[in-house]
């Protein structure tokens, strides 16, 4: 199929038609418009529904519902709008309803800015709304990923009965960059026997979380995280290049990892051994084999657009074994591979950071 | 031998856990006997709120979805919208509809969105032990209002049909009430009427039912129902705000 020239956010939105997304519920905030532009013009022309909410809370509670009858839906949002969907997110991994939300991520806190960030791995990773749950969370790396990537979550979604987040931002959504679709899926197959679509002939179907009997909501608890580990074990995804010889690894993920790969290119030019490690999927972490790649030999350099969120999980994985740096821009800047080089070298040549 | 009590099919058997007096079991009643009368039940997606009726998803014998506190009209529109020809209902007490989800009742009701609200104003918030809700009346006394409601300090009791009247979207608009059986007969038709209107095609539809807390409002059952025939209805006229098949009638 012929590769097509596109801008990340409506690479991601075409391709969620394609999977199948038959529902999209939004509401506007920059640097993700383009989702729900695209969607509100080709989703009714493709057999699905496009609604403006009247706020992120409204449509997270609309993908809530939707996806309770089974329907593949998706709603988009940035930064503060993913903050006002956090009750709703945590219902839908509450109610294990399969649905898909993108944060094309802006600088914060507070409004903060329009421009990319890097701020809100937390609050994707680790939960973000209240209780016990996760989310599984996808970070493209190119607009091939912004599609990609979004055809997986559909499908993992399903799979697991799980909210699935993409983990984009602002640069990933506004570039455009050639792209190349699968074809429409297929999801007839996909069965759902719990859904609320009528209980015609059977028992009526319930989407709750409630459950005021501690000793029923503790096993309900215990049921969620088992899954949450067999996702551990079956859904790491990452990206490794000329880590085999690398005295420095970077580790990078989204439009950091392609800064740090354009650095990682100007240092093996001037005969450095450094390679890159890129998470592709941040929930589960891929925690064993960033810690493989561990040895006092070697040393870690994170890079991202935050304060040092990632780099926890870094340092968890890498329990101490070799030492880990890190370099960082804030408020919208992203880091150059130049500046990224100059603390590559400085580290090598044992100036540390 | 001729039936004249039975359960309606859109009742679970399971008992409900209200208050005694509490009228939000004789609402539940009434919108399973609409269910039946139509008999709609196989086709219908009940959505329950956070209230004291937050169970309903246990009562009603229908596919059902339980609502964060206030969204339930925007989990009833994403089911509607991917669900067109189903039935999608709500069930919403005072606190949940006219405060913190003042704005997807709104917004639905603008959007005219096909689906049929009910609304169980008992002027308090009832499960979370009688605070002040946005109907609680100008003086009456609860938990967070312990020397009476001040207009000075919290304004003024809501109107919701009244409200949502001044909209273009809604179809149907009424008020009816629970404390004696001409009254319950009356909201049945209401609520019944509600649901026609979605069958129809005719978009959304919300009947108001004012209905009693005896347990926060710190009175007996018998004592509720007088208490808001006295006090409640003059301040919430009974009536229908909107029925645009009337004025289609004209
Ligand atoms: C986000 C959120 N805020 C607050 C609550 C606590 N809460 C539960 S029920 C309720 C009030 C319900 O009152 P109403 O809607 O009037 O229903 P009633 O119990 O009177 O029937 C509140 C505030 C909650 N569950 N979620
Ligand atoms: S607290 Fe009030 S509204 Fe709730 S069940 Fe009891 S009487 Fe009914
Ligand atoms: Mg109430």
């Amino acid at each position: 199929m012929a590769k097509t020239l596109m801008k990340g956010n409506e690479a991601l939105a075409e391709a969620a038609i394609r999977a199948g997304c038959k529902a999209f519920f939004g509401y506007p905030i920059t640097p993700q418009n383009e989702i729900p532009a695209y969607m509100s013009y080709h989703l009714p022309l493709r057999g699905g529904v496009y609604l403006q909410a009247e706020s992120e809370v409204s449509a997270i509670n609309m993908v809530y519902g939707a996806a309770g009858t089974g329907t593949r839906v998706m709603t988009s949002s940035s930064s503060p709008g993913i903050s006002l969907k956090q009750e709703g997110i945590s219902y839908i991994a509450a109610g294990e309803l399969p649905c898909v939300i993108v944060n094309v991520v802006r600088c914060g806190p507070g409004l903060g800015g329009i421009h990319p960030g890097q701020g809100d791995y937390f609050q994707a990773v680790k939960g973000g709304g209240h209780g016990d749950y996760r989310l599984i969370v996808l970070a493209p790396g190119s607009v091939q990923e912004m599609a990609d990537l979004t055809t997986l979550a559909f499908d993992l979604a399903d799979k697991w009965r799980n909210p699935v987040m993409i983990l984009s931002d602002g640069i990933l959504g506004q570039m455009m960059e050639p792209v190349e679709f699968a074809s429409n899926q297929d999801i007839s197959e996909v069965e759902k026997p719990w859904a609320t679509t009528g209980a015609v002939g059977r028992k009526p179907n319930v989407i709750n979380t409630l459950d005021i009997i501690p000793e029923s909501l503790e096993k309900r608890n215990y049921e969620l995280i088992a899954k949450y580990e067999e996702i551990k074990g079956e859904e790491i995804r990452w990206q490794e290049v000329g880590t085999e010889d690398a005295e420095l690894i970077l580790v990078a993920y989204g439009t950091s990892a392609r800064v740090a790969r354009s650095a990682m290119e100007l240092a093996r030019k001037e005969g450095l051994k450094v390679g890159i490690f890129r998470p592709i999927s941040l929930f589960p972490f891929p925690e064993t084999q960033l810690g493989a790649l561990a040895s006092p030999e070697r040393q870690f350099l994170v890079v991202e657009m935050s304060a040092g969120q990632m780099l926890e999980d870094v340092r968890l994985a890498v329990e101490g074994r070799c030492p880990i740096h890190f370099t960082n821009r804030l408020g919208g800047m992203v880091p150059t591979p130049e500046e990224v080089l100059v603390k590559i070298k400085g580290i090598l040549e044992g100036r540390g950071n | 031998m001729k039936t004249v009590f039975q359960k309606p099919e859109a009742l679970t058997d399971v008992t409900m856990h209200y208050c005694p007096g509490c009228t939000h079991g004789v609402i539940h009643r009434l919108v399973a006997e609409a269910i039946d009368s139509l008999g709609i039940r196989e086709q219908t997606i009940g959505v329950a709120s956070v209230g004291c009726s937050v169970f309903a998803y246990d009562y009603f014998n229908c596919d059902m979805q339980q609502a964060a506190h206030g969204r339930a009209p925007a989990v009833a529109t994403g089911i509607k919208r991917v669900l067109p020809d189903k039935m999608v209902f709500t069930y919403q007490g005072d606190g949940d509809l006219a405060s913190i989800g003042m704005a997807e009742i709104v917004h639905a009701a603008a959007r005219g969105e096909n689906i049929s609200v009910i609304f169980v104003n008992n002027a308090i918030y009832g499960m979370t032990s009688g605070q002040m809700a946005p109907t609680t009346l100008i003086g009456q006394k609860t938990a967070t209002s312990p020397r009476g409601r001040s207009v000075s300090e919290t304004g003024y009791p809501i109107k919701m049909c009244e409200l949502l009247a001044t909209l273009e979207g809604p179809s149907y608009l009424a008020r009816v009430s629970s404390h004696d059986p001409r009254h319950i007969n009356q909201a049945g038709r209401a609520i019944k009427k509600a649901f026609e209107m979605q069958q129809q095609g005719k978009g959304f539809a919300m009947v108001e039912v004012l209905s009693t807390c005896s347990v926060n409002w710190g009175m007996t059952p018998v004592d509720s129902m007088t208490w808001l025939a006295e006090n409640m209805i003059p301040y919430y006229p009974l009536g229908v705000y909107k029925d645009i098949t009337a004025e289609e009638g004209k």
